[in-house]
Formats: structure tokens, sequence, C-alpha cells
């Protein structure tokens, strides 16, 4: 597999280190115990597109959101995770 | 039909026309009094449990492709149950104690074989953690033993022991793990479930539930609506996608775990190795050839097959830890789909649907689980209530801040 880094170009995955999903987002401070153990262990897991975070270790160092189909392992897009990087 | 050596025997001296086929191809009917989703080892073993400890009957399970054909076929088919925290240890010794009378039990070879399974050291810090994982052991009445690098030379002089990065300083010694025939113990509880009545439905897949007033009537399939008052799911690394379809968010996500065998070989190994420097295992089969495996591949997965970093990592292990493997060619790899839960350890338990249960989460520990898991999944079924070596296995966990995180990795699916 590999991931075209938008920094660095197409790239082995092995330079990448995953960090899962990358829809669920922070609850604020004062949210519930419930908004945060959604945030912390639930997971919406799909077989197909899926959005996550890798970290192009071995590289640039960015942050990227990889679209990912999880069936097949074909990379829709590649962005930078913020965007004015 | 009882298989015994006796009818081994006579089938050879009447050319073998005499057997049957060891479970009937059932049709679905329109109701039963439970349906267990999946037919890989855990639903087959809770299916027969169901019937046989409980005395139910009425029992289908339900199989999108063929069973065996998921993970219970695609594992390094090693069991042991030296665990360290007190929620897995119990649970996992009972399910050692299950495989050593399981042939008996089900009246199949599984080719149960107790040849041991060694955890190797290679510095002071990991010997005092198999000490201390030796001694939680012990206290549990687990049998453990402790090997300095003298001891391993003598049971396994091929290891590179002076390995300037990884030297062998000793190992923690299970004697009663070792491996089983993994296919068998399948073909083995689909034969003994069905025999005490169980239809076992295959290319029968669920896409839906009914669920009235939060409790469940029975689920839609690929053959028509079957009706039942309690459905059990045992669906491996699919649990997300069939529990998301009764509305509900698992603590899980899905990765892929690659296993390797070698051509075959004259007796090696002995027993299970495990290397402690990285993460590679091995054993050797009765055919001969070398299966080993390592890590998950570490991004969300539902391929079955893996990349080619993660066969450089596994086999860097291996010559770590044995160079002579190096002259061992690979025969076949494979990739099978694990559901990783936020804390590594498994969940047993009743989901917020009433009648519907979830036995999911195994990472890579399922096969070694598979006698206990259909135990106590079996149990909590019928009798509503969690069996008392899973009772740590709940849903709600996670809420109540009880992980059981045995690598203290946090929730981070693919590092478990």
């Amino acid at each position: 597999m590999r991931i075209h880094c938008p920094h660095c170009g197409p790239r082995g995955h092995d330079e990448f280190v995953h960090h899962g999903d990358a829809v669920p987002q922070r609850p604020q401070t004062d949210a519930t115990d419930a908004a945060f153990h959604d945030y912390v262990y639930l997971r919406d897991n799909p077989a197909g597109l899926y959005r996550e975070l890798w970290f192009h270790a071995a590289g640039c160092h960015s942050w990227l959101i990889v679209e990912r189909d999880t069936r097949t392992h074909e990379i829709r897009s590649v962005t930078f995770a913020r965007g004015d990087a | 039909m009882r298989y015994s050596a006796f009818r081994l025997f006579t089938e050879a001296l009447r050319g073998n026309r005499g057997w049957q086929p060891a479970w009937r191809d059932a049709a679905p009917r329109p109701a039963y009094e439970a349906v267990i989703v999946g037919g890989g080892g855990h639903g087959l073993a809770t299916a027969y449990y169901l019937a046989k400890v409980h005395g139910l009957r009425d029992i289908a399970v339900l199989e999108k492709g063929w069973i065996g054909g998921g993970n219970i076929g695609r594992n390094t088919t090693i069991i042991r149950s030296n665990y360290l925290l007190p929620g897995n240890t119990p649970f996992y010794e009972w399910s050692l104690k299950l495989w050593e009378g399981l042939e008996q039990e089900i009246n199949y070879n599984a080719m149960v074989s107790q040849r041991g399974v060694l955890n190797l050291h290679h510095n002071d810090a990991q010997r005092d953690a198999n000490v201390r994982r030796g001694n939680a052991m012990r206290l549990q009445g687990v049998d453990a033993e402790l090997l300095d690098a003298q001891d391993v030379r003598r049971m396994l002089p091929f290891l590179d022991f002076d390995n300037a990065r990884f030297p062998i300083r000793g190992g923690l010694l299970q004697p009663r793990g070792g491996t089983v025939r993994h296919d068998a113990v399948a073909w083995g509880y689909a034969r003994a479930a069905d025999r005490l009545g169980v239809d076992i439905i295959q290319n029968c897949e669920v896409t839906g539930f009914r669920i009235q007033g939060g409790a469940v009537t029975g689920v839609e399939t690929t053959r028509g609506p079957i009706a039942a008052r309690k459905v059990g799911l045992a669906c491996a690394g699919h649990s997300s996608r069939v529990a998301a379809l009764a509305g509900l968010k698992l603590p899980i996500e899905s990765h892929v775990l690659q296993a390797f065998v070698t051509e075959g070989l004259k007796p090696l190994i002995p027993g299970v190795i495990t290397f402690g420097a990285g993460h590679f295992y091995i054993s050797q089969s009765d055919k001969g050839g070398l299966v080993f495996g390592g890590d998950i591949d570490g991004y969300n997965s539902y391929a079955q097959r893996g990349n080619l970093a993660t066969v450089e990592d596994v086999c860097e292990g291996g010559m770590a830890l044995m160079p002579m493997i190096g002259r061992a060619r690979l025969l076949r790899s494979w990739g099978g789909v694990m559901d990783m839960s936020m804390d590594g350890s498994p969940i047993i338990d009743h989901t917020p649907v009433e009648g519907l249960y979830l036995n999911a989460g195994w990472c890579y520990g399922g096969f070694k689980a598979t006698p206990g898991s259909g135990w106590c999944f079996a149990h909590l079924l019928a009798r509503d209530e969690p069996h008392p070596v899973a009772a740590a296995y709940r849903l709600d966990r996670f809420a109540a801040g009880r992980v059981i995180d045995e690598k203290g990795q946090g929730p981070h699916p693919n590092r478990h």
C-alpha cells in the first residue's frame, strides 16, 4: 500500500503511523461522561470508505487524513489534517 | 455414527463406503428458540454447549459462507492460558481445561497436543515481567515454570542465544499449552451439535434484525426471515457490521492478522516458541510445516489479506530468533479479520436490545478461547447471567472504567 503524501509524494505505508478514525471529535471539557465514552471508545468501524489519521513519521511529520476503502485498501484521497499546513 | 478405531478398521475392510456426512446441510425453519449468528468456532461451540449443557434443542447456527471458512481456519493453532490479569486468567484456564477433554467430549480427533508454550525473555526487565506473570498464573492454579538460559538451550539448542541485540536469557514455560488442529475444531463441534439436533445453516447471511419494543424477535436473512426469542452474535471480525444492523456501536475496530507456513520439514520444533524482543511466535504442524505469525498489520481492514511490510517484519523476528529459518521456503501466507477491542480483551455480554447477546472483541486470542467462549456464551444465553469466569467481559466496562488491558496500551486497538 502506498500513501500519496501531499508534501513528500507517494511513499510506502510503512513510513507512516496509523492513528485510527479521523471522524470522532473531542467533546468540550464540560460534556457528559457518555459523550467522552463515545469519543474515546466507540467506533463506526465501516467496511468501505473510511476517514483515518496517519502520521508521516519517517518523512515530513505531517498529520494526514486518508480516505481509504477498508475492503480493498484503495485510497481515494489524502489531505493535510490541518487545512493550512 | 460414532467414530472409533474399530469403526475405522471395519470401514477400511468395506472400502470406506459406509461413511456418512458429518452434519446435515439444514434448511432454515421459520422459527427457533435460539439463533446463533456466525458459524465459526465460537458460534458452533456455543450451539453445542447450549444443547448439551443447557438442554436447548431448538437452535440454529447461521453462517454467511461455509463453516470453518473464517478465523477458526486462519489462526496459528496455539492454545494456552498464560495470562496476567485476574479478569482473564480463570477464563482462559477454563478454556484450556475444556481443550484437554474436548476430543472425548465431541468424539472427534482434533489433534490436541499439549507440547508446551515458551515465552522467551531477553533482558532483566522482561525476566521480571515473566516472573510476575508466572507467579500470577500459579496463584490462580495455572501451570508455569521459569527457565534460565541453560534450560532453554537444552530444550531448543538451535536458537540464537548470543544474538548481539537480543540474547536469550530464559523464558516462561506453560507445559500444558500447545496446539490443536484448527479445522477439526469447527468440524468436530459442528458434528457434535448436529447430533444434538442443532440446525447448521450455511450460505445464510443475516441482513437485519426484527426488534419490537426494545426486544429482538428474529432476524432477516438472505434465506428469509427467521423468528427467535434469543439471538447470539459470534461474528468475529464482522461484529461491528452485524451489531450496526441492530443500531449498536461497539468499542471495536477490525484489523487484519497474517499467518504463514513453510514447506514441510522433519521434526524440528518441539513446542510453541514466542520471541520476546519482537512479535513472533512459531510452532511446527504435524505435517511438518513451520507455522508462524506476528503483529497485526496496524490499520483497519476488512480484507482477508495483508501487506508486505508486515511479512518483512514477521520474518525479521524469525531470523533474529532462529537464523536457520532463513533456509526454509515459505509455502503460503493468509490473513484473517480480527475484531480488535479497545482494551485487547473480549466481550461476552447482553446488549441494550433485550434477547440480543454479544460475543466479540477476541482480538487475536480467539482460537484458544473457542471452547471457553462457547461454554460461557451458552451459559449467558440460557440463564441470562454471565458465567463466573467470564464475568469481567462486560460491554459496559469501558464506560465504567473497568478495562482489562493486558498490555497497558490504552484505547488503541492496533497496539493490542
